[in-house]
Order: structure tokens, then C-alpha cells, then sequence
């Protein structure tokens, strides 16, 4: 059994303070993604954990032991580095057996564990080979085959696929899924790409200026982000945030008033919020229909349309000028120019925010 | 990713790379030891200071210290190496050093002013004549280098390959040359003898009318009246006054006339005493060739770096805009090679300042003081002769230092120029 | 490497395909000159080196080792010069010169000895055969001690020794501080580099005396210890890896600290394999410096046992004139060691000088 927690976890690189006080709590056997823009601090934070970086102030407990004083090298963890770190002076069994050979691993396990890494990662033939002769993605497995025969309490990876080409990264995406069935270690998973945390993770901790956004399972931070941060960054397009003000609170909804007109109800707890004050509704592009008539929301100027054959996106602005994108099943006759009807997803579907503090209004129990 | 086609590479295994490499394991496991149980004690960010102690235990003991003992040593007095024993004399090291009634002319000075004046002024002068001709050789040479020549690596070790032989290998074999009795003398003795005797000869005759016949008649076309020109040109080639004058010699001599070509004769060659000829300035001379033909590779392997780094582009630009060539090499090489240039300026000067080995193994600062450099005077003055007058060597020292360092505050402000330009 | 086609190319192809310049012509000129002025006064040096001592103190200037033809006496007392006589009709024969009488030679034929026979000197050339010393490279080497004048071994084992030890200590000492500086942050490393960047303008010639005295005081003097250990922490070193260990990524040494390895592995097993570049050229500049190393050997050393091989020559060549022969021969086994290591790294050393320009 191996968890992790962090508890109150601080970074401060000179004056500048990069983490925030994090607190997370990882059990064992979950592959956790850490996503968020560059720079939000989710590198540093895996290489705190990892043991690279001192932690400024605060926790790091691996098994309920704190670990902030323990080097790296005792860890027990194993880490894929972005660049691989593949030592290009050894072979790639040299690569794969130089770390049991520090921890004085006796020979005939050393072989046995490479061997076996080598046959589960399909680079039997490469073992002889230097880093230098190998394509990116038999790197990758090399780097990935490292911390595999560490046998370690937790993997660490550190942005590992973000030097591949599209395909290779959805092949490897697979392997290192499959990977994690397989040896049901702790995983810990950094990336800026949220389709990657979304199709991999069990939970994923959304970052942003060295703060946890949101922390849960995939499907939750899609349904009910915490906050506009987290709505815009998980899924694919990105969700449309339309500005406006309550119009009025009720029981079970509120009543708001789009800049762009038109008053849309959104089902959810007012928690507090007067009519008049400013508010972003949130509406995913998925959501969205075309519609002519009366029932319209609001209206779309398209200024492009995209098709894609089995889907098409329309792009546009509204009447206040801002921007909005759907995304329609199947083709479109909608041309660049034409003024289209939308009607704003149906009520369950649409989230409020509040205009000042950014976050989500709760939903109704 | 290149590894896709390097599929058939070779493993990158081999038995004696193998061999080494655990060789070298071993070693670095036998040592790891003692490091692994030192980083536990202390902490990995602690063992840099590790790392950096045996450089800078070093550093301090033979660099440091020296340097700062050195100010010490300069005002004492006495023949000890033992500190203790040498007797604190304030500024005499360098009054007798400084206190001359004229500079230019060492003999008024006292006996260690005068030893350090001569070297002073052997050295400026060596500096001076040497590094503008060494770099203006060496730019040339790195020019045409860098030109497309045929088998540039050829010519460019063979140019470097005088660096690498040691000063004291450098001044035996230019000794051996320029002895008395040494093969420059004999080739010149040989050379003068052999024009000496060939001016005799008819061959020799023939062909000099011939020359002579061929450039007047060049000559005469250049005054000749434009007017006359075709005629002369058509009928009267200078090729054929030429061989008709020698055709005309050859039958003359034939007859029993003859030329006599004494008046080019050379007089009989008198061997040159090169190293040790106290009235001329050969000595000096060839102290400077001799330092030049050592180190002058090294000087243009650093202008040719420099020319090569220049882009080939701009001069491709150049072309386009239709530039000529000699104006290219004023406008672009000349300019973005300064910075090189300045570096081996000054590179140069100083290490001719600190010239020694070559000049003492060659002439021994002979004849005389003739060849004698400042830092034999410091050389000479510690560690020659009975009186060790480790004082004014010191002494010395820190007025030379006082010199390097500001030829060495130039180089580095040109280096960095060159860095950040 | 001076390869052939390099030669064959240089010979046949031409720069344009307009034929030559005039300017091509003067630039080869020119550079055959050079090429002429660097190598014929070592290539004189070394065919020189195994003529006997009489045509070096004759001063013959025929490149091939020529000495006159001598045959023994017929009371085998002592050698006698063989002449080519031109006789008064044309013919020639071999002759051996006895002695002299007045303008005159007393001589026989050498396929008549019995009748000695007087000849014009003038009509004596001297009989010159081809006959390399070899003996002026073995008699310092491996002739017998008592003949020795030059100890050649003594010196050569002394200049191996220092050049090998100072230059395995400069690699691994200077390394490790540029490791140290390259690779981890902490107080004052900055003012560190500074500091050991800044000795670069201590000239050694300028701090002769106190460092003649700090060796003295520690013991060193006449040892070759006083040579080696001074010269192993040299600014250059430590700049040169250490530009070279900043462009090495830091995810290797991460990598490294994750695979449970020492600070001290990481340099041995990472850093330095990863560094070889930079070290081979620093190991070349360090095997040339200590090699050729005079000054400081010449203030260190004294006696004549513990010399260098510079040194030896400089003193033999002050001692004994008339032992060019010897002097000539050593000489060129000194620059030899050198010259085979220039002539099989030559690229990688002018390339490596000209990238760091430092000697």
C-alpha cells in the first residue's frame, strides 16, 4: 500500500511564491493527473513529491511518513522526465539497470527484471542499442521501462508524452493505461493537455497560479466545475461564458438577464445572490442548438464555419459583441454571414458563475 | 527521429570499450564509498563544497598565497627562502630597481636596475617589432586558408604543428641552424657559390640575353608610336628579338667572343655569427622569427575560427547586391573578425611579455644583454648566481604584474565585447 | 588526419571551374613557402640526426647521411680514408690515403695494397658511401651506462610521469570543482567562479619566487611532485568543463538522484563519461603544457636525476657542443612523442583549441 498526501505544501523561489499551500490526498493504486496551463506549478509540485525540489514549507507524507528531509534517491518513487533522461552514454540495458545497481540489487533480479520491463514494454531487440538509436517513441518506453524495473511505491511522469507526434501519443496513452491495469502502482501524471487527463485519470487536480482548482474524478470536473477556470479548461471546444445579471432569484433557479438578451433560467441555488448582480452564464458548445423562431435565446452571426464531416462547428459573435461556438452533429448548411437562432442548452446543462469571484454557483442538491 | 533509419546500427557494445568502462565502474565504486557515507553526513547540496576542495586547497596554496607573499617578499631583503629570516627593507627593493637618473639608458642605474631596465626594454622592443608581424602573417595566412583551398586541413596542421613542439626542442634546432658552422651559413655559402659559378657559364649567357631581349622588346612596344604598333606587332614579335638577340650571342660565343657576366657575381660569402654578433642586429632578429615560427599557428587557427564563424550568407548578400569582392572583405570580414582580432592582440602581447623559454635556450639572453627579457631578470635575479636576491625578483614581479594585468583588463573587456556582441 | 585524398585532391582539383585564378597561384605559393619554412628545418634536423658527428662538425649540407669510406691500416692501427684518384689519363680507381708528402699523397690502390704510390692531392675526391648513425639514438638510450653522457630513459621516464599524473589530476580535480560549479546552486558559487575565473591573471611567470618558496617550504623541491601538483588546478580547466557541464541537462542528473545514485556517481558515472568532449581537449592542452613545460621545471628541479626531458636538453645542449650528434638524435625523441600525437588527433586538437582559443 503506498499513499500520498500533501498537506499545506508551499514552493518559494526567491521572492516569488509558486505554490500555494496544497493539500491533496492520494490513495494507493490511483493514476492521478496533474493539469493545468505552463506555469501553474504543477511540474514543481511533482518534483516536490518526487524530492528533486525542497519543499518551502508544509508536508510531504508518502505512507503516512513524512518524507520532505528524505533524498530523492530514497524515495522509493521512479520518475519519466519529459526529455526522457535517458543516459546516452549506456545502452539501454545499462539504462534500465543502472538504478538497481545503486541499491546493490542483486545481479540474476537485475536481469530478471529487466528482461521482464523489456518483454512488457516490447524492446527485447533494443536492449543493446544506445538512447541515440532509438526513435522517440522506443525512448519513451525506455524512459518509461526505467521506473518500471525500480518496482516503485509511486510512478511519476513528468509531461512524458508531450514530445511525440499526435499519433504516437495516443498509442502511448494506451500502453501506459494498460500499464497501470497491469501493476496497479500510484501514478501521479503531469500534463497541460486535458483530453490526456481526461481519457487517463481516475482524478485529476486541475492547477492554476500554484493554487488546487479542483480536484476529482474526470466526469465530475466536466459536470460540475468548481469554478469558470475549471469549466474553460476541461473540455474540448471550450465552454462558452456569456455575461448578464440576475434578473431574478427563485426557489430553485435563477432568472438571467444576457447582455446579448434574451433571460435564460438557470436551475441552481442562488447561495446567497441579489437580482443585479453580475453573473457569467456557462453553456458548452455541445449543448447548444440551432433553432428559428421564437423560441431562440439569443442570435449568431457566424462569422466561420467549420466541417468536419461527422460534426461542424459554427463560430460567431453575439449582439454585446462576444463570442460563441457550437457544435452541431452531422453537416451544416449554415454559411459564413447567416444570422442563426440558438437556443442555450437545455436548463440542467447550463452553469452560473458568479461574475466576481468566478465561482460556480452550487446546484441543487 | 533519426534512430528509425539507424535500425542496422551496431550495439553499442565492443570489448575494449567494455573493458574500460568496467574498469572505470570498479573505480568509481571503490571510491563511492567513502563519498556515499560523506553525502549521508552532510547532505547532497553540501557536496559541491566536496567537489570544489581539492581545486581550491590547490588554488589558494599555489596561487593565492604566492600572490599575496609576493607584496611581502618585494620589501625584503637578505637570500633565505625561510620568511622569518628575511629582513623587512621597506622600499629598497625598489629604489634600486626605480632609482635610475634616465630609464632609457640602463647603465645609470644600479646593478639591479640596470639588469631590469635591459630586459624592460628588450622586452618592449620584442613585443612591439613581434606581435604586429606574427598577427599580420598569421591574418594573412588564416585569409588564405580560408579561402577554397585544396586540402585546407593539410596546411593548417602543418602551420599549427610548430605549437606543439616544446620551446626548448624549438630553440635547439634554430641553435643548430644558425651556429657558425651551422647549415643556414653553408646553404648561403653554397647558394653564393653556385650563382657564383653559374654566371659563367654559356647556358647562362645565352639565356640572360634572351630575357633581357624578351623584356626590351616588351619595352619598345610600350613606347613604340601607336601608329607603328600593327606592323611591329605583326612582324617583329618581342619573342622574336629575344631569340634572335640570344640566337645571335650563342653563334658569337661560338666564334670566341666573349660575354662576361662578372659584374653579377656576388662577393665571397663570410659565414654570420647569427646568434652571437655582438654589432649587428641579427640575434634580435632571429629571436623574433624564431618565437614567431613557434607560436604563429596558434595565433591563425584563432583568425581562422574567427573567419569561418563569419556566415556565408552575408557574403552570398553581398554578391546580390553586387558588391566587389575586395569591398566585401573591407566592409564585412574586416569588421565582424575585430573582435578575434583584438583577442589574439592582446593574447599575443601578453604572452610575448612574458617571453622566456625560447630567448633562454636559444641566446641566453646573449650576446651580451642583447636578447636578454625581463623575465630572465626575474629568473636570473632569484635563482641564478650566488647572491639569490629573491627581493628584487619579487620586486620585479609585481611591477611586470602591474603591466600584465593591464594588457590582461583590455583582453578581457575585448572578450566580453566579442561575448555579448 | 592528413589523409591521401586530401593530398590527391589538393594536386588535381582545381577551385573553379574557370581555371585558375592568378590569386590561386599566389596563395599556394605562398602556403608552400610556409609549409617549407615550418617543416624543412625539422625534417634537415631529423636526417641530420643520424650523420656522424664529423659531417655535422664538416657541416655538410647533403641531406643524406654521406661519410667518407675507411678501411683499416694493413697493421690494423688505425683507418684510413678511401679517395676516388683521377689518373693523368682518365680512369679511376679507389685508393687509400696514407699519409701526406708535401703537395703530394702518398696512396695505394686498394686492389693493389703492396705498392704505395704518390699522387697529386688534386687528383683525390674523397670516396663518400651512405652510412646512417643509428648510434647516436642508441648510445644515450640503451648503450651502457659509463657512455651515457645524456640519460635519456631517466628523463624521459621523468617528463611520462609528470605529464601523466599532472594531467590524470587535472582532469579529475578541476572536474569535480566544475561539477560543483556547474551543476548546484549554493552561497557564493558565483563569487567562487569569479574568483577561480580571476587567477587566469596570475601569470605563474609573475609569481615565480613566492611559489618557488611555498614549494620549497612544503618539501617539494627536486621532487617532481613540486611540478606536478601546482600546475594541477588551472583556471582554464576548470572554465573550459565547466561551459562544457552547463549545457549538459540537469534531467540526466535528476535522473540519475531517482535511480538511488550518490552525488559522487553521478559525477564518476554520469558527468564525466557525458563530459569526455571537453575533457579530451583539456587532457591534449594538459599532455602539451606539461610536456613542454621548461620554466618551472628549470626553477623546481636541480639535479640532474630527477631533470625532464626539456630540461636534459636544455643542459646537454649548454654543455656539449661537440656531441651534436647526441644532441640532434635526442632532440628529435623528444618532439617525437608529440608529433605522433599531433599527427593522429590532429583535427580534434585544432578544432578543440580553436573552439576554447586557449593554449
Amino acid at each position: 500500500m503506498s499513499t500520498l498526501e500533501l498537506k499545506q505544501v508551499t514552493k518559494t523561489f526567491g521572492a516569488t511564491k509558486v505554490i500555494h499551500g496544497i493539500d491533496l490526498a492520494i490513495n494507493h493504486g490511483e493514476f492521478i493527473v496533474f493539469v493545468g496551463p505552463s506555469g501553474c506549478g504543477k511540474s514543481t509540485l511533482l518534483r516536490m513529491i518526487a524530492g528533486l525540489e525542497p519543499v518551502s514549507t508544509g508536508a510531504v507524507e508518502i505512507d503516512k511518513a513524512v518524507v520532505n528531509d528524505v533524498p530523492a534517491a530514497e524515495r522509493g518513487l521512479a520518475m519519466v522526465f519529459q526529455s526522457y533522461a535517458l543516459y546516452p552514454h549506456m545502452s539501454v540495458r545499462q539504462n534500465l539497470s543502472f538504478g538497481l545497481e545503486n541499491l546493490k540489487t542483486p545481479k540474476p533480479e537485475i536481469e530478471r527484471r529487466v528482461a521482464e520491463a523489456a518483454r512488457m514494454l516490447r524492446m527485447e531487440k533494443l536492449l543493446e542499442r544506445r538512447p541515440g538509436q532509438l526513435s522517440g517513441g522506443q525512448r519513451q518506453r525506455v524512459a518509461i521501462g526505467r521506473a518500471v524495473v525500480r518496482e516503485p511505491k509511486i510512478f511519476l511522469f513528468d509531461e512524458p508524452l508531450s514530445n511525440l507526434d499526435a499519433e504516437l501519443r495516443v498509442q502511448m496513452r494506451v500502453e501506459i493505461g494498460n500499464l497501470h491495469q497491469r501493476l496497479g502502482n500510484t501514478m501521479i501524471y503531469v500534463t497541460h493537455d486535458q483530453v490526456e487527463a481526461m481519457t487517463m485519470a481516475d482524478r485529476i487536480a486541475v492547477l492554476k497560479d500554484g493554487r488546487l482548482e479542483q480536484f476529482g474524478k474526470p466526469l465530475d470536473l466536466y459536470n460540475r466545475p468548481a469554478n469558470l477556470f475549471v469549466a474553460g479548461f476541461i473540455g474540448s471546444p471550450r465552454m462558452n461564458f456569456l455575461s448578464g445579471k440576475i434578473a431574478a432569484v427563485r426557489n430553485s433557479s435563477v432568472d438571467v438577464a444576457l447582455d446579448a438578451g434574451g433571460t435564460v433560467t438557470v436551475p441552481c441555488a442562488a447561495d446567497g445572490a441579489l437580482a443585479g448582480a453580475p453573473v457569467k452564464l456557462g453553456v458548452r458548445p455541445e449543448h447548444i442548438r440551432l433553432t428559428d423562431g421564437k423560441e431562440a435565446d439569443v442570435k449568431l452571426s457566424v462569422t466561420l464555419t467549420e466541417q468536419l464531416g461527422g460534426e461542424s462547428y459554427l463560430h460567431g459573435a453575439l449582439s454585446s459583441d462576444e463570442a460563441l461556438s457550437v457544435r452541431l452533429a452531422g453537416q451544416t448548411q449554415v454559411k459564413r454571414g447567416d444570422a442563426v437562432g440558438l437556443m442555450l442548452a437545455d436548463p440542467a446543462l447550463r452553469y452560473l458563475f458568479n461574475g466576481e469571484t468566478g465561482k460556480a454557483f452550487p446546484p441543487l442538491a | 527521429m533519426s534512430g528509425i533509419s539507424e535500425q542496422s546500427a551496431k550495439p553499442a557494445a565492443h570489448p575494449v570499450s567494455d573493458a574500460v568502462g568496467w574498469a572505470w565502474g570498479m573505480l568509481g565504486d571503490v571510491l563511492d564509498g567513502p563519498f556515499r557515507a560523506l553525502q549521508k553526513h552532510i547532505g547532497a547540496n553540501k557536496m559541491a563544497y566536496v567537489f570544489l576542495l581539492p581545486n581550491l586547497l590547490v588554488f589558494g596554496l599555489f596561487s593565492f598565497w604566492p600572490m599575496i607573499l609576493n607584496f611581502y617578499i618585494a620589501f625584503t631583503g637578505g637570500q633565505s627562502v625561510i620568511l622569518a629570516e628575511r629582513p623587512f627593507v621597506g622600499l629598497g627593493n625598489f629604489r634600486e630597481l626605480l632609482d635610475c637618473p634616465s630609464y632609457l639608458d640602463p647603465k645609470t642605474c644600479p646593478v639591479a636596475g640596470f639588469s631590469f631596465w635591459t630586459g624592460i626594454w628588450n622586452t618592449l622592443f620584442f613585443a612591439v617589432v613581434q606581435v604586429p608581424i606574427m598577427v599580420v602573417v598569421a591574418l594573412v595566412t588564416a585569409i588564405i586558408l580560408n579561402r577554397d583551398i585544396r586540402g585546407r586541413g593539410f596546411w593548417r596542421a602543418v602551420y599549427f604543428y610548430p605549437v606543439m613542439l616544446s620551446p626548448v626542442v624549438v630553440a635547439v634546432i634554430w641553435d643548430w641552424i644558425l651556429k657558425r658552422r651551422g647549415i643556414l651559413n653553408a646553404l648561403l655559402e653554397d647558394a653564393t657559390n653556385g650563382w657564383n659559378s653559374l654566371i659563367t657559364t654559356r647556358p647562362f649567357a645565352v639565356a640572360s640575353v634572351f630575357l633581357i631581349g624578351f623584356f626590351a622588346g616588351h619595352l619598345f612596344l610600350k613606347v613604340l608610336p601607336a601608329r607603328l604598333k600593327p606592323l611591329y606587332e605583326t612582324q617583329f614579335k618581342p619573342l622574336m628579338l629575344a631569340a634572335g638577340l640570344a640566337v645571335v650571342t650563342a653563334v658569337m660565343m661560338l666564334q670566341g667572343s666573349s660575354f662576361s657576366f662578372d659584374w653579377l657575381a656576388l662577393p665571397d660569402y663570410r659565414p654570420v655569427n647569427w646568434l652571437i654578433d655582438t654589432r649587428s642586429g641579427w640575434p634580435m632578429f632571429w629571436v623574433i622569427f624564431v618565437y614567431t615560427w613557434a607560436h604563429l599557428g596558434f595565433y591563425m587557427l584563432i583568425l581562422l575560427a574567427g573567419l569561418q564563424a563569419i556566415p556565408k550568407d552575408l557574403y552570398e548578400a553581398a554578391e546580390m547586391d553586387g558588391t566587389p569582392k575586395s569591398r566585401a572583405f573591407w566592409r564585412i570580414t574586416l569588421p565582424l573578425l575585430m573582435p578575434t582580432m583584438i583577442v589574439v592582440l592582446v593574447l599575443s602581447l601578453i604572452r610575448a611579455f612574458q617571453v622566456f623559454d625560447e630567448v633562454y635556450v636559444l641566446t641566453g639572453g646573449g650576446p651580451g644583454q642583447a636578447t636578454k627579457m625581463i623575465i630572465q631578470h626575474v629568473y636570473e635575479s632569484a635563482f641564478i648566481g650566488d647572491a639569490k636576491r629573491y627581493g628584487i625578483a619579487a620586486a620585479s614581479s609585481v611591477l611586470v604584474a602591474g603591466i600584465l594585468l593591464i594588457l590582461t583588463l583590455i583582453q578581457l573587456t575585448a572578450t566580453r565585447k566579442k561575448a555579448g556582441g | 588526419m592528413i589523409t591521401t585524398t586530401d593530398v590527391s585532391s589538393f594536386l588535381t582539383r582545381r577551385r573553379s571551374p574557370h581555371g585558375w585564378h592568378w590569386t590561386d597561384w599566389l596563395s599556394y605559393a605562398y602556403l608552400a613557402v610556409g609549409v617549407l619554412l615550418v617543416l624543412l628545418p625539422i625534417f634537415w634536423m631529423f636526417m641530420s640526426s643520424i650523420k656522424s658527428p664529423r659531417a655535422l662538425v664538416e657541416n655538410d649540407p647533403r641531406l643524406l647521411p654521406y661519410e667518407q669510406l675507411t678501411i683499416p691500416a694493413a697493421d690494423g692501427s688505425r683507418q684510413l680514408g678511401v679517395f676516388i684518384w683521377t689518373k693523368p689519363d682518365g680512369s679511376k680507381a679507389d685508393v687509400a690515403f696514407v699519409g701526406p708528402r708535401g703537395a703530394n699523397a702518398r696512396v695505394y690502390e686498394l686492389a693493389n695494397p703492396s705498392e704505395i704510390i704518390e699522387v697529386p692531392r688534386t687528383a683525390l675526391a674523397r670516396k663518400d658511401i651512405i652510412q646512417p648513425r643509428f648510434e647516436n639514438y642508441t648510445d644515450p638510450t640503451i648503450g651502457s651506462t659509463q657512455s651515457r653522457t645524456f640519460n635519456f630513459l631517466r628523463y624521459f621516464w621523468n617528463s611520462t610521469f609528470v605529464t601523466v599524473v599532472a594531467t590524470l589530476l587535472t582532469l579529475v580535480v578541476n572536474a569535480m570543482a566544475a561539477f560543483a560549479l556547474s551543476k548546484y546552486k549554493f552561497r557564493g558559487r558565483d563569487a567562487m567562479v569569479i574568483v577561480i575565473v580571476s587567477t587566469l591573471l596570475i601569470p605563474p611567470t609573475v609569481i615565480l619566487v613566492p611559489l618557488f618558496m611555498t614549494v620549497s617550504k612544503l618539501g617539494m623541491l627536486n621532487s617532481l611532485w613540486g611540478v606536478i601538483i601546482p600546475a594541477i588546478a588551472t583556471p582554464t580547466g576548470v572554465f573550459l568543463l565547466r561551459q562544457y557541464m552547463l549545457t549538459i541537462p540537469d534531467e540526466l542528473l535528476e535522473a540519475a538522484r531517482m535511480d538511488g545514485a550518490s552525488e559522487w556517481k553521478i559525477f564518476w558515472r554520469i558527468m564525466l563519461p557525458l563530459s569526455l568532449p571537453a575533457l579530451s581537449v583539456l587532457a591534449i592542452l594538459s599532455v602539451m603544457w606539461r610536456w613542454n613545460d621548461f620554466m618551472w621545471p628549470l626553477i623546481v628541479l636541480t639535479q640532474s636525476e630527477v631533470f625532464t626531458l626539456q630540461l636534459g636538453l636544455s643542459t646537454f645542449k649548454g654543455e656539449l657542443n661537440d656531441n651534436m650528434h647526441y644532441l640532434l638524435a635526442m632532440t628529435v625523441l623528444t618532439l617525437l612523442p608529440v608529433t605522433l600525437v599531433f599527427v593522429f588527433l590532429q583535427k580534434h586538437i585544432t578544432t578543440g583549441i580553436a573552439n576554447t582559443g586557449l593554449k
